[in-house]
């Protein structure tokens, strides 16, 4: 026998198989994310139970809700005449009725566009800061804006709010007129004094003689009258604008090597972070009476407000001491080689680098800081969770109602959370110049 | 109702600058200056306080604010409602914050003296109860032992609980919650096999089950809870004045005189004791400082007592507490109030 010789050459190429089910499409992604190993098959299938349990409990008591009723007892009806005697389901008519009162309290309802107004306002002035594409010369707008919405808010005079910002153009003034007679360090103790002065006697005598010349006043709203989202809001916003430029400023006061400087950060800082922040608010609304005299109305939301910034500042502080203390020693000393002064150090290089190291650190003290708004209810202004929440099931028409005002209430809360959390993970990637 | 003992401390604390406050300034004339009455309400409680849709508040305890204000202002609407929490009411009362506070706060000892504020009456005799389901078959809270209750922590109810149980050697195993909605929650979720506060507040808190004949409310009532109104201590022409308001309020019950009879009344009445209460005869007002028709503002601003209970608390209302202890003295209650000359 004579073997051929012919070498086997294949002609033509098999069709491709599909590859095995198991390694491919949803099979694969299952096996290798749900199913890898005994234990990781244990926990998927414990995993999706607790999912299925509480969403087959909680999501028909959710859809079953009815959003057109006068009354707790009338949602209980419609409900038992749809689905039957003896079935609940969740009474949402209670945010369509009262929702007014969650957003504004008992803000009077004919001025309902001024929070509103604010409110969409604010975002135009955070928008520059937030976003570095859109035009600069927006900044501007983000500086005006404190007193803008303080105006739209409480209403009242358009003099109070301007002769207070006039205060910084007071201090600029002063500045550039003692610096060239007295010197720089002069000229800064000018630029804080001046308009310490002005606001302390100055700025109300002419605020008051400008209203009587030419007056421009929305109607006044008190601060009692503030309530549920707006009181949110307005401390939230305010505290978080706040409490960053302190905390950096007393972040640096206890690197310094300046000894009373340093010590008086570092008593601030532990002091205030070693202090619930209950205790700060009731020191603001009940201790304070006894020390100033009878009569005055230190507005309580701006006494709140107060305390929520000193204490997000101490954990800022402490926040953006991470970050500095993170950074390379040889980062200081470039900007020394620079031959940088220590403000120039600072602005230039240390700080861009800092704080974007602290970012997630800042952002989750401000997502906190703004969930502690509910706290005011201890001191009672009405928040919206549980100050508005207490106040609508006081009712009669809603008494009995407990679960719907915290899940509306913890969904907004949520979202507002949620879109901060977002926004720092944007900015972390955007800012992202290493190579890992 | 609820105390909480810690703050009542800061407060006895605080009180020589509350005190040095009240002799300082007269209440009254500050309030006139103000043009307002600053009134410490509840945050919210069912039938006694409680701020409708449009934010206007309404209630049994609301319902004192608003005479007070129409007795010295002329005008019930004259009043600025603050809530108050049970941890914070008395502080807000001794700094000054509030003239009044209305907020069905009991009666004691300690509070009157030690607390250092004055009660000037009492607007609703309320006592501790207790709900429990009914298929738990019992019908008598002597029947509780070794039961489990759901209590407010802080509050006088607690303690009195412990003293009821005590006293009738039974043990119970309490569960500590925060607030009344929570309180029901816990109940209804069979956290609990009693629920214990005041008698009213569970009437409501019956009333607003999808259930209410499955629960029922046992007969015994274990301590006395005398709601009223108080003010700061020292200044006692503003307690007179509130007192007499409210004793106005009953008054005016007791003689028939209704919101909508009142200014035919004021015409018409031969009743002496009538005329002095609205003004047309004697000077009482001018006694208290106030206007002649001080007391028929009083009554104008919300009816009589009997008017105000049935409109905000009564049997018509979801509420539908009966009179009860707080019917008048001729009708077998404790309402009494004393003669006005």
């Amino acid at each position: 026998m004579k073997a051929t010789s012919d070498p086997f050459v294949r002609r033509e190429m098999l069709a491709p198989a599909a590859p095995p089910i198991t390694e491919a499409g949803a099979v694969k992604w299952m096996r290798e994310n749900l199913f890898s190993s005994p234990l990781n098959v244990i926990l998927t299938v414990l995993g999706i139970g607790a999912v299925v349990y509480l969403v087959s409990h909680i999501a028909p008591w959710m859809l079953r809700g009815v959003w057109n009723a006068g009354s707790l007892s009338e949602c209980r009806q419609i409900i038992e005449a749809r689905y039957g005697e003896g079935v609940t389901g969740a009474c949402w008519a209670l945010i369509r009725e009262r929702w007014p009162q969650y957003l504004f309290g008992f803000y009077p309802s004919e001025l309902y566009w001024r929070p509103v107004l604010a409110f969409v306002l604010m975002l135009v002035a955070i928008a520059p800061v937030l976003f570095d594409a859109l035009p600069r010369k927006m900044l501007w707008f983000a500086l005006v804006y404190p007193a803008l919405g303080f105006w739209l808010l409480w209403g009242g005079s358009v003099w109070v709010p301007v002769m207070a910002l006039a205060g910084f153009g007071v201090g600029y003034v002063a500045a550039k007129v003692v610096q060239p007679l007295a010197g720089t360090i002069l000229a800064s103790i000018a630029a804080v004094l001046a308009p310490v002065l002005w606001w302390l006697f100055a700025a109300g005598p002419v605020a008051a003689a400008l209203e009587s010349l030419i007056p421009i006043a929305l109607q006044e709203v008190r601060s009692r009258e503030f309530g549920g989202f707006i009181l949110a809001f307005t401390i939230g916003f305010t505290g978080i604008a706040f409490s960053l430029p302190l905390g950096v400023l007393l972040a640096l006061g206890r690197q310094s090597d300046m000894f009373i400087v340093n010590k008086l950060s570092v008593g601030f800082i532990e002091f205030i972070r070693g202090v619930p922040l209950i205790t700060l608010l009731f020191t603001a609304s009940l201790l304070l009476n006894y020390f100033l005299p009878p009569g005055t109305d230190f507005d309580i939301i701006l006494r709140v407000i107060i305390m929520v910034v000193l204490f997000a500042a101490a954990y800022i502080a402490e926040v953006v001491r991470g970050g500095l203390a993170a950074l390379p020693r040889g980062q200081y000393e470039a900007a020394d080689a620079l031959g940088l002064d220590y403000f120039k150090a600072q602005r230039l290089i240390i700080m861009p680098q800092a704080l974007k190291i602290s970012i997630p650190g800042i952002v989750s003290t401000f997502i906190g800081l703004f969930k502690d708004t509910t706290l005011v209810v201890f001191v009672g202004l009405l928040d919206p969770l549980k100050g508005i929440t207490d106040a609508v099931r006081a009712s009669t028409d809603w008494k009995g109602v407990y679960w719907e005002p915290y899940i509306f209430v913890g969904a907004i809360f949520f979202i507002i959370c949620f879109s901060m959390s977002r926004y720092s993970m944007y900015l972390e990637n955007k800012l992202k110049t290493d190579h890992r | 109702m609820k105390q909480s003992v810690f703050l009542g401390t800061l407060a006895a604390t605080a009180l020589i600058a509350g005190g040095a406050l009240a002799q300082g300034t007269s209440t009254l004339d500050t309030v006139k200056a103000r043009g307002e009455l600053n009134c410490g309400v509840n945050t919210g409680l069912v039938g006694f306080a409680a701020p409708d849709a449009n934010g206007n508040w309404q209630g049994f305890d609301v319902a004192i604010c608003k005479a007070v204000a129409a007795a010295v202002l002329g005008d019930a609407s004259k009043v600025v409602y603050i809530p108050t929490t049970s941890s914070d009411r008395f502080e807000q009362l001794t700094s000054g914050k509030i003239d009044l506070l209305s907020r069905n706060t009991t009666w004691t000892f300690s509070r009157d003296t030690d607390l250092r504020i004055d009660f000037v009456g009492v607007n609703y005799y309320d006592g501790q109860g207790f709900m429990v389901r009914k298929d738990l078959g019992v019908s008598s809270a002597k029947e509780l032992n070794g039961a489990t209750i759901c209590i407010q922590t802080g509050t006088t109810t607690e303690l009195n609980l412990a003293d009821y149980f005590k006293a009738n050697n039974m043990a119970y195993t309490a569960v500590p919650i925060e607030t009344n909605a929570e309180g029901e929650q816990q109940y209804l979720a069979g956290a609990c096999d009693a629920y214990t506060t005041d008698a009213s507040g569970l009437a409501a808190t019956r009333a607003a089950f999808a259930d209410p004949e499955n629960h029922i409310i046992l007969p015994e009532i274990v301590s006395k809870e005398p709601l009223g109104p108080s003010v700061r201590h020292g200044d006692n022409a503003w307690g007179d004045i509130v007192r007499w308001t409210l004793n106005a309020l009953i008054a005016a019950e007791e003689y028939g005189i209704t919101s909508t009879n009142i200014d035919e009344l004021e015409t018409s009445s031969q009743n002496p004791e009538v005329q002095r209460l609205l003004g047309t005869s004697g000077e009482l007002g001018k006694m208290i400082g106030l206007e002649p028709n001080w007391a028929m503002n009083a009554i104008k601003a919300g009816g009589n007592y009997g008017e105000i209970f049935a409109a905000t608390i009564g049997e018509s209302t979801p509420i539908g507490l009966a009179r009860g202890l707080n019917a008048q003295w001729t009708q077998g209650g404790l309402l009494y109030a004393p003669p006005f000359r």
